[in-house]
């Protein structure tokens, strides 16, 4: 099936083509403007040069407005290989930046410039290569770029991009197609500048260096076939072939199918099949930039319909707004009840919205037919399966049927029938007896597809970061639980020594310490949960949308430096208190105290601040380690811990305002975190929440007449020792329970869920009358519970809230 | 100045739904007139009873279903489903059998499936179908060619048979049946069922007077007419010729093949092709649009499948003939062929998948 060069050849030299399917002959009506030359226009007073007029990236703009600008200076600038500048068609003054109507069916409006002409027309200075074939070819690709070149034949596809392949070139056809009806701007550029457009073709062969170089040109333009025969008769290479008049036979595919038999594979590009394609005009437009240096400032537009009065072909500046090319035609205005302007051609071109759309590279007609010539669409009918359309289809493609599945929004099944192959040339609209628009169906099936893959492509990414956050969250989690058992067997270890020797109790305390040394190193990442910007720092896949981790990264040090700055100030204000009342924790409140005056480089030296933090600890949680041993010695520790409690939430209050304000000059980064630390720092609050938290309880349950208030501090240090302790064992059973949405709430609910578990266990120890003080106790340990839990969904909430904005962060 | 929105083409062809279906009506009248001069006018009494019948349903139903009837009946395509109920039910049945099967065709079949374009099967077939299994006295005592009656009939004549079951002269449908030689008629089709079964051979039961060298007489010319008419509309490009070509090639190669096997039972391929309605069917109740396959290649199978049915019904089955059967099978099978069928997309050539697989190997 795949012709090769020679049968091709071969079939070109017996002057044999092949045809395509489908394809209709709509009238041609080209008689109305073929007969006059290319004129010249006056020079329009306002220009509006669209920013973007070709498929790819629009470049930053060069001017401001105010700027003078001259006659070809380039208005656009970008270093991407998809873009184009634009330029400026004459000289004269911005006047204007901003959107304007776009030369587009919808005519939203794009970012345009606005130009005030002036008369003298200067000239910017141009720079021609004149010896090209001295040059390195990608000079003359990179002057092709420059000058603005993009497919003049209606896609609009930077050329100097066609112009440097990858592979080889067997065909370089030049597209003299013009097959839509009424359209003769490519028929006069041929009559008229055979010549330029040969040179324009030997800058393209030297470029590109095609086996044989085909002119396809329509037998209805007899003239432009002969012109372009004696331009290019002198050399070998150079084929003129008239192809039969069918629309759409100057469709790039279509056209390639009909000189080589070769199709273009559905998702590829000419150049799969060894071809390229290029417009006459462009071919012209390319000649005009290497040998005079005049970069891509005006186009032939064929101006046609019954309803001008002069029907003809002029060279209209890019820019140029309808309003001055209606006026050139003398459009007949008043004879008009249904203005209709066109846009290209009859089949494929777009009604204007209105008279201020501006001429863009692409546009090769402007047609304003009468009343009679173009009939508005009379009301669709309901197709009747006559398939007209599937025999018009010059894509083999079954219209009917992505009909019925593009109204009935099934875009899988369209695009199972080939919807993208579909080039919405209009062939099956045009025969349709039922006037259904097929191809506007098509034209809303494509866009909503292309929505919905968007939307899917986002959906996915937002998808793998969560996924990442996720692992990350059970890793942590398990990193969590490991510590924690780690400590408890630390503590198993101390209390299977002598308990009561407070030797051995500062040996445990280091033990542990160590134990949360090491579970410190994974303090950093566990704070990322309360971040979940972050969440993507981690997973590998997501890496790349992650720009501004750097920044929270250090931020987040931040925090958690004022974080332990806040935890120790208030640590240390316990001890203090400590201190005076029992002499058991004298040493471990010793090594507290040079914490304190530690507190200040605190964000620098992490290993002694975990120290602290650790030895600290023993100081509450050394009791539970005695109970067994000596009810006496309990019930002391006890009293002295409520004690210091007590003292600490006084000192606590005044060093929290302290603190608030070192972590506010701590935290210059991220303003909006926490004068309020406590609420907004789920993650990495913790440890700190907890410790706050209980005293103030506990301190509010004391502050009632002493003896019945010191029996039910007693109880309360129990109960909370207690739990405790069967809060480590939960945590490590709990291993089991971490679904991923309940992660956060999992830290907590083993401490929660254990404090409610030891009052059922000690109501079988202790007597009647504690057995009331643990119902009391119970129910402020219920009343903590809840205010932890409101605390905790309060910092999810902001957990959200930030990832959210993370989220927005990374799509721009 | 702002304009008026309509999206591309801006050109169209100016045929529209309603003249195709016109243009099949008129492709139609030969085959009518051949009918009326061998059967009588019934046929004529029976498209202006079914035209008014289906008019006044499909408005009505269109009217329920809050859509413009104005349109869909400027469509014609109603117009053609009473031509077709008109010339299929025998020109001696009374006026309520069209009437019956008008409502069922345009009501059930088409309105009730969505309308125009959305019926699964031809509206004019499914109500024949219906009519024939419902009403089998009426619906198969077929008018004798007029030449071979007793009594021929004026249009009078017709038109009180249809209203009243008795001619203008006071004759029963029965006696209008009755040949001149006071035998009862039946059609050729008919004819030749009955007597193979009673052991004659194909040779002898043409010896009856139904039959003119080989063939029934007036059948062969009104399903000539219907020939002509058929590839006027072939011409004017109205209808393609995928599906009479299937269907002739369909029942021509199985009788043919028969027929060379015994062609003392099985009747001759020219028999076949002209008796009946075959080119009625061929060429104006297959090719509907709506309810035939889309593809060319599916418009073929589509057009083998009706010939081998009608071939194998009229032969094998109970019925004397089967065009409506045959394309209400295929109609079944439409959708089955379309998918089956569907032509291969511009660029989605075999050696294609592996250059587009090449391709994104690179790119990745």
């Amino acid at each position: 099936m795949y012709s090769d060069y020679d049968h091709i050849l071969q079939r070109l030299n017996q002057g044999r083509l092949w045809d395509f399917h489908g394809g209709v002959h709509p009238p041609q009506l080209k008689s109305l403007s073929n007969k006059k030359a290319i004129e010249t226009i006056t020079m329009p007073k306002t220009l509006h040069v669209m920013a973007k007029q070709h498929i790819g990236v629009e470049g930053s703009l060069l001017v401001k407005e105010g700027d003078r600008v001259l006659k070809g200076q380039p208005l656009t600038h970008s270093t991407n290989p998809f873009s184009v500048p634009v330029h400026a068609p004459t000289s004269g003054y911005v006047r204007h930046i901003g959107p304007h109507v776009s030369a587009h069916p919808s005519g939203l409006p794009e970012l345009a410039v606005e130009i005030s002409t002036d008369e003298f027309e200067t000239w910017a200075p141009l720079e021609p290569i004149l010896d090209y074939q001295q040059k390195p070819k990608s000079k003359i690709v990179e002057a092709i770029c420059n000058a603005g070149i993009s497919g003049m034949g209606g896609a609009g596809f930077p050329t100097h991009i066609k112009s440097s392949p990858k592979k080889n070139v067997e065909f370089l056809i030049i597209n003299g197609v013009e097959c839509e009806p009424y359209i003769t701007s490519d028929d006069r550029l041929m009559r008229e500048h055979a010549w330029q457009i040969r040179q324009g073709i030997d800058i393209l062969v030297h470029l590109l260096s095609p086996k044989l170089v085909i002119i396809a040109i329509e037998d209805n333009k007899p003239e432009a076939i002969e012109a372009m025969q004696v331009a290019c008769q002198e050399n070998a290479k150079y084929r003129v072939v008239s192809i039969p008049t069918k629309y759409p036979a100057g469709g790039e595919k279509q056209l390639i199918q009909i000189l080589t038999n070769r199709e273009v594979p559905g998702n590829g590009l000419p150049i799969d099949v060894g071809v390229i394609m290029q417009n006459v005009g462009t071919c012209f437009a390319i000649a005009d930039a290497i040998f005079t240096g005049t970069p891509l400032i005006r186009r032939v537009v064929t101006l046609t319909g019954q309803a001008f009065k002069r029907p003809q072909n002029v060279w209209a500046p890019i820019g140029t707004p309808l309003s001055h090319l209606l006026e050139v035609g003398h459009y007949k205005a008043h004879k008009q009840r249904d203005r209709k302007l066109i846009m290209g051609g009859p089949m494929m071109g777009f009604e204007t919205i209105n008279d201020d759309v501006p001429v863009v590279k692409i546009t090769n007609c402007i047609l304003a037919p009468s009343a009679s010539e173009i009939q508005a669409p009379s009301a669709e009918q309901p197709c009747i399966r006559c398939s007209a359309c599937a025999d018009a289809c010059p894509a083999s493609l079954l219209p009917q049927q992505l009909f019925w599945h593009s109204q009935a929004k099934e875009y899988e099944k369209a695009q199972e029938q080939n919807l993208f192959d579909c080039i919405e040339c209009g062939a099956c609209a045009y025969v349709c007896p039922s006037e259904i628009p097929l191809v506007h169906y098509y034209r809303v099936a494509k866009a909503d597809i292309r929505t919905q893959e968007q939307e899917k492509a986002q959906a996915d990414k937002a998808r793998l970061r969560f996924e990442a956050r996720k692992e990350r969250l059970e890793r942590e989690q398990k990193e969590r639980e490991e510590k924690h058992a780690k400590a408890a067997a630390a503590r198993k270890k101390a209390m299977s020594e002598k308990g009561n020797d407070a030797k051995d109790k500062i040996a445990a305390a280091l033990a542990r310490a160590k134990a949360k040394k090491q579970g410190n190193t994974a303090a950093p990442t566990s704070q990322e949960s309360a971040q979940p910007s972050n969440a993507s720092v981690d997973s590998p896949q997501a890496q790349q949308i992650n720009s501004d981790s750097k920044q929270t990264e250090t931020s987040k040090q931040d925090k958690v430096a004022a974080a332990i700055a806040r935890a120790k100030a208030k640590r240390a204000a316990a001890k203090e208190a400590a201190t005076k009342e029992t002499s058991e924790t004298a040493k471990p409140e010793q090594a507290a105290a040079t914490a304190t005056s530690k507190t200040d480089n605190s964000a620098v030296d992490d290993k002694s601040d975990s120290d602290k933090s650790n030895s600290d600890k023993t100081a509450t949680e050394t009791p539970p380690a005695k109970v067994q041993s000596s009810k006496q010695e309990k019930v002391s520790i006890a009293i002295a811990k409520a004690k210091a409690k007590r003292e600490a939430i006084k000192k606590a209050q005044q060093s929290q305002s302290a603190d608030s304000e070192n972590a506010e000059s701590a935290q210059t980064d991220k303003p909006q975190v926490d004068t309020q630390p406590n609420e907004n720092k789920p993650g990495e609050n913790q440890p700190v929440d907890s410790k706050q938290e209980q005293p103030q309880t506990d301190g509010s349950s004391e502050e009632k007449p002493d003896p019945t208030a010191k029996q039910k501090a007693i109880a309360a240090a129990i109960a909370k020792a207690k739990a405790k302790k069967l809060a480590k064992a939960n945590a490590s059973e709990n291993e089991s329970a971490k679904t991923q949405s309940s992660t956060e709430q999992d830290n907590k609910a083993p401490e929660t869920a254990s404090k409610k578990a030891p009052t059922g266990q000690q109501g079988e120890k202790l007597t009647a009358a504690q057995i009331r003080k643990q119902k009391v106790e119970a129910a402020v340990a219920k009343a903590r519970e809840q205010n932890r839990i409101a605390k905790l969904k309060r910092a999810e909430k902001a957990a959200k809230k930030s990832s959210s904005s993370a989220a927005d962060k990374d799509e721009n | 100045m702002s304009f008026k929105f309509a999206s591309s083409p801006h050109q169209r062809v100016k045929r529209t739904t309603g003249q195709v279906m016109r243009l099949v009506m008129y492709a139609g009248i030969p085959g009518l007139a051949v009918q009326t001069w061998f059967f009588g006018w019934g046929a004529l009494i029976h498209f202006l009873i079914a035209s008014i019948t289906i008019i006044v349903t499909e408005a009505a139903i269109l009217e329920m279903r809050k859509k413009n009837f104005e349109v869909a009946i400027k469509d014609c395509s109603a117009l053609v489903t009473a031509f077709l109920i008109a010339v299929s039910i025998p020109p001696f049945a009374p006026w309520w059998i069209t009437v019956i099967g008008s409502i069922f065709a345009i009501a059930i079949v088409k309105q009730l499936y969505g309308g125009l374009g959305f019926n699964l099967f031809n509206p004019a077939m499914a109500a024949y179908v219906m009519l024939l299994i419902s009403f089998p006295v009426q619906m198969s005592t077929w008018a004798i060619p007029q030449a071979l009656s007793q009594f021929p009939q004026s249009f009078s004549d017709s038109f009180s048979i249809i209203f009243s079951g008795f001619s203008a002269d006071g004759y029963s449908i029965e006696q209008l049946r009755t040949h001149v030689d006071g035998y009862t008629m039946a059609t050729p089709l008919d004819a030749l069922k009955t007597s193979i079964s009673q052991g004659l051979t194909v040779q002898e039961s043409m010896q009856t007077s139904v039959f003119n060298n080989g063939l029934g007489v007036g059948w062969f010319w009104v399903n000539f007419a219907y020939l002509l008419g058929g590839l006027l509309l072939l011409k004017l490009n109205v209808i393609k010729w995928h599906i009479p070509v299937g269907m002739i090639a369909g029942i021509s190669i199985l009788s043919l093949m028969m027929y060379l096997v015994d062609d003392g039972i099985y009747a001759s391929p020219m028999f076949h092709l002209f008796s009946g309605g075959f080119m009625l069917g061929v060429f104006f109740i297959a090719t509907d649009p709506v309810s035939a396959t889309t593809t060319n290649k599916g418009r073929i199978i589509f057009g083998l499948g009706i010939g081998a049915w009608v071939y194998i019904i009229r032969t094998w089955g109970g019925y004397p003939d089967a065009i409506a059967f045959a394309v209400l099978i295929m109609n079944m099978g439409v959708p089955l062929i379309d998918y089956y069928t569907r032509p291969r997309t511009y660029g989605h050539r075999t050696e294609h998948k592996n250059v587009i697989k090449v391709k994104q190997i690179d790119e990745d």
